[in-house]
């Protein structure tokens, strides 16, 4: 007993002392409890979901050898699934990783769990309770335990010979038809776009959600849009705009920064990234609601570790998504293959953050179906 | 379709109820007997009767199948279209109270009704069904989503004015167990205390005193409520639970009611408390429901939400449909959606015309194709065969992917042009992301659903037939003209249905090389099913487009006859 006692202490004051995780050496709340030893988890499949494994699926595999683990690409159909999946009253998934407007939508309906973030999710190392480490910022609903933080963002070619040796460097430019001819590639839905609308209309960031709910608002911001739409190729999955630049279809896309890392640092492409006005999306887990107590103490068990400070700072080894904790910042590192600093390509960066916007989750869930209507109806017409 | 009529002429082979009929044409001159001495009629009917049991024996499990995996989801999915129970089903008390509203007036509902939103709003979050009404009704009017959410964290403040009160008057009315014993009876209450000595059974349902609810109405209600959600839903011990808040509004509501004589001559448990409650309740502070919901959102006051909330309230709608066909349900009946939202009839129009469109152009390409392989030796038409049939054997979404190589501006074809000189390199043609591209990957895609039924007819027409027409004198042209190919419209008319309805569905390939011109109804159907959420919509799109292919099968079936197409 002493001896443990002992041991307990001198481990704790030598991570101390190397200021390494300590508060989340801790073990999960549910530890020792009845757990489930297979899980389902839900998630994008491809560079994502490989970041994943790498960063947390395959430790926690580590430490608890007797636990299954269960892939399902099926994010992007999530919302969907979760919802027939609940109506037939047959929750197969554990675990989903979903956006955060998505996650939105999904607690309202009442197929995610709400739960009280202190308690499920570990603290910072320096014992910073869980809800402030992530922050309301990323915290955008009871339901949603963030991983991370991307953004859309533009990615242009450097060897176009029309631009004179000009590169982009403003979000007007993608409106700039003059300097910068050529193909653009925008996603086909309203969000963001309309913002860079009006942003580029001379309405100020912070009155862009308000002017967005009045009809004169809109109009502007589709008014805008139509001086670049016959230039415009529009994309509906996220991989479309990095492989429609790289094939030299269009010469600015707008597109996940990750994809574009992939395509810039890993593929070498003659790519580069314009960062202004990118717009900050989040990603993070949801637990379906209706799970049995084993499951769900197995889902919380392993969350509390594949959400701690180190776990998440590991994940931007594999991939260039920011950590949703503050406290994992300064741990992030290099890329894993690559082997080059990973900080300069993080969305969260300050020197790449300097004219950035947050989706209005809230305003959005309220405006979305309305938007999208006249949105596609604007396409069509 | 029609058998009957192929039975009665001799022009198709014997069925086994050819007896039977032609018992019936005997039976006008007297009844024909069997050997048993039992009428024929009446035998063979049983013989066959047990035959067709048979038969419908052994078709059986595929029909099960069929109902079980097939037809009965598409109709549940379908009858979704009209659904609309959660409005009445959520707010229960304030669509019975909003019947009486005018809602052409233009003066929003009164407190009243602001009341029951109150206790129907408050019993929906506690079940979190709020949010769930606020995204369905978001779809009719934008901002009820966040009003609703934002009204659900709130509403649970505003009784606690009257909660507050009670409490702060009398520390009786703190704690559960003296509700319980006000509103349980008494052999509830009794097994309730066994029960707590040993809990491992289950709970006993609370049971309602006697006489309580002529004394206290609103407070019955609402403790009713309370108590099933602490026993059922939430499996909680209903005596070491505190009432909610809107209990105590109850009880205000109650004890300030203008009849007294019910209280006065109250005389079960606590009725001190009551009396006294009474009197005291008399000079509460009170709040307005309607300033409390204006307070939480300022939408409240808007009458657009409340007339939202009223059409909305039958528990079927056509809503949906009028939605599919870009109207809107208003206050005065159903309108057109202002000019800048009419989106489903342009790609109603579109997914008709451009199926139609693939349909010609698989029939163009596909019957020489299937002319020259029913015309070849078998060897040689076997390997062409194992060509046409390969695409099968590709994944859709990989031969979909080519097409986008191939097509796109820096693609194959482009290049080839640009080399040739046949287009200038800054010119170069759009073929993909509009229709144009959605007709070519598609008609390539679809083309052996053509080719097929296609060369199984042809393959039946004797070559002789086209040798006769020439020997006696026939042009190439006049002999396949008027001999062969009016032989041939069998296999069009099976190829055509075949890809037209098959292309009216599609949703993948327009996905990804229709850009904006060239999607079909489907992708938003899609898009509602699986990123809106909106799967009344999708199913009212869904429906309309299963009646259209319906209704065209039966027109098809009335100009060319469905007996006109084979497969061969």
């Amino acid at each position: 007993m002493k001896l443990t006692k002992t041991l307990l202490a001198s481990t704790a004051l030598t991570v101390a002392a190397t200021g390494a995780v300590f508060a989340q050496d801790s073990k999960s709340p549910v530890a020792g409890m009845e757990m489930a030893n297979e899980m389902t988890i839900v998630s994008w499949g491809g560079a994502y979901q490989e970041s994943q494994l790498k960063a947390y699926v395959e430790p926690y595999l580590e430490m608890n050898p007797d636990v299954k683990v269960v892939w399902d690409e099926s994010s992007g159909e999530g919302v969907a699934g979760m919802r027939a999946q609940s109506e037939a009253n047959n929750v197969t998934w554990d675990l989903v990783d979903a956006t955060a407007a998505d996650t939105m939508r999904l607690c309202d309906e009442g197929l995610a769990m709400e739960i009280d973030h202190d308690e499920v999710l570990a603290p910072a190392p320096d014992g910073t309770p869980a809800s402030e480490d992530f922050g309301d910022e990323m915290l955008v609903s009871d339901c949603f335990i963030p991983q991370i933080a991307y953004s859309y963002t533009f990615g242009y070619r450097t060897d176009v010979a029309d631009w004179n040796g000009n590169a982009p460097t403003k979000i007007c430019d993608v409106f700039d038809l003059e300097n910068f001819p050529g193909k653009r590639s925008l996603e086909k839905r309203p969000h963001n776009n309309m913002e860079w609308a009006l942003m580029c209309d001379g309405v100020a960031q912070e009155d862009i959600y308000d002017m967005l709910e009045t009809d004169e608002g809109q109009q502007q911001a589709f008014d805008k849009l139509e001086t670049i739409r016959d230039q415009t190729v529009w994309w509906t999955s996220g991989a479309e705009a990095p492989q429609l630049l790289a094939d030299k279809e269009v010469v600015f896309g707008s597109a996940y920064n990750g994809r574009l890392f992939s395509l810039i640092e890993e593929q070498n492409q003659p790519i580069a990234m314009m960062w202004d006005a990118q717009s900050y999306d989040l990603d993070g887990w949801v637990i379906p609601e209706g799970l049995d107590e084993p499951t769900l103490n197995r889902v919380k068990d392993f969350l509390w570790f594949a959400t701690d400070t180190q776990r998440l700072a590991d994940q931007a080894a594999y991939i260039s998504y920011g950590p949703a904790r503050k406290s994992s910042a300064a741990l992030v590192g290099k890329h894993a293959v690559l082997g080059i600093d990973m900080a300069p390509h993080m969305p969260t960066n300050p020197d790449n953050a300097t004219n950035s916007f947050v989706q209005n989750y809230t305003w959005w869930a309220d405006y979305r179906d309305d938007l999208d209507a006249k949105f596609q109806a604007w396409l069509v017409n | 379709m029609s058998d009957i009529k192929n039975a009665t002429t001799a022009d198709t082979a014997p069925t086994p109820d050819d007896a039977l009929r032609t018992a019936d044409v005997a039976q006008k001159k007297g009844p024909v007997l069997a050997a048993d001495g039992k009428p024929l009629k009446k035998s063979l009917n049983r013989a066959l009767r047990l035959q067709k049991m048979r038969a419908l024996a052994l078709i059986a499990p595929l029909l099960i199948f069929v109902l079980v995996t097939f037809i009965a989801p598409i109709a549940d999915m379908l009858f979704r279209s009209v659904e609309n129970e959660i409005v009445s089903e959520t707010l229960p008390k304030t669509t019975a109270a909003l019947a009486r509203w005018d809602a052409k007036g233009d003066t929003i509902p009164d407190e009243t009704i602001f009341e029951a939103l109150y206790d129907d709003m408050f019993f929906a979050q506690e079940s979190k069904l709020h949010t769930r009404l606020g995204s369905r009704l978001n779809y009719e009017q934008t901002g009820v989503s966040s009003l609703f959410r934002k009204s659900g964290r709130r509403v649970e403040d505003m009784g606690e004015v009257y909660q507050d009160q009670f409490e702060d008057f009398d520390d009786f009315w703190k704690t559960g167990e003296n509700w319980n014993s006000i509103m349980g009876s008494d052999e509830w209450l009794a097994e309730m205390q066994a029960w707590n000595a040993n809990p491992d059974d289950r709970q006993p349902r609370f049971v309602l005193r006697k006489g309580i609810e002529d004394v206290l109405p609103a407070t019955t209600e609402s403790y009713e409520r309370f108590a099933e959600f602490v026993q059922v839903k939430d499996e909680d011990n209903l005596l070491k639970e505190d009432p909610w808040a809107i209990v105590y509004s109850s009880l205000y509501a109650d004890l300030t009611r203008a009849d007294t004589a019910a209280i006065s001559a109250y005389n079960g448990p606590a009725a001190a408390q009551i009396k006294a409650a009474a009197v005291a309740a008399a000079g509460f502070e009170t709040v307005n429901l309607s300033e409390a919901f204006f307070d939480i959102d300022k939408d409240w006051g808007d009458i657009d939400v409340w007339r939202t909330i009223k059409i909305y309230s039958p528990k079927f709608t056509n809503g949906y449909f009028l939605n599919a066909i870009d109207m809107q349900k208003s206050i005065d009946g159903p309108e057109m959606r202002p000019e800048n939202e009419r989106i489903y009839g342009i790609l109603f129009w579109r997914t008709m015309v451009m199926s139609v469109s693939i349909t010609l152009s698989c029939i163009l390409l596909g019957y020489p194709v299937a002319w020259i392989l029913a015309n070849l030796p078998t060897r040689s038409a076997n390997l062409l065969l194992i060509l046409v049939l390969l695409p099968f054997w590709t994944s859709l979404l990989v031969r979909t992917s080519a097409w986008k190589v191939m097509l796109q501006q820096q693609g194959v074809i482009n290049d080839t042009l640009v080399w040739l000189g046949l287009v200038a390199n800054d010119d170069r043609l759009v073929l993909i992301n509009n229709q144009t591209g959605t007709i070519i990957a598609m008609t390539h895609i679809l083309l052996p659903f053509m080719i097929l039924p296609l060369y199984s007819v042809m393959q039946t027409i004797q070559p002789t037939y086209l040798r006769a027409a020439k020997s006696l004198g026939a042009t190439n042209w006049t002999a396949f003209w008027r001999v062969y190919f009016p032989q041939s419209i069998p296999g069009i008319g099976a190829g055509s249905i075949l890809v037209f309805i098959l292309a009216i569905g599609y949703y993948i390939t327009p996905e990804i090389v229709g850009g904006t011109s060239g999607t079909f109804i489907s992708n938003r159907i899609a898009y509602h099913i699986s990123s809106s959420l909106n799967w009344g919509l999708g199913a009212a799109l869904g429906a309309i487009l299963l009646a259209a292919v319906l209704l065209l099968y039966y027109a098809y079936d009335k100009i060319v006859g469905i007996d006109n197409v084979k497969l061969g």
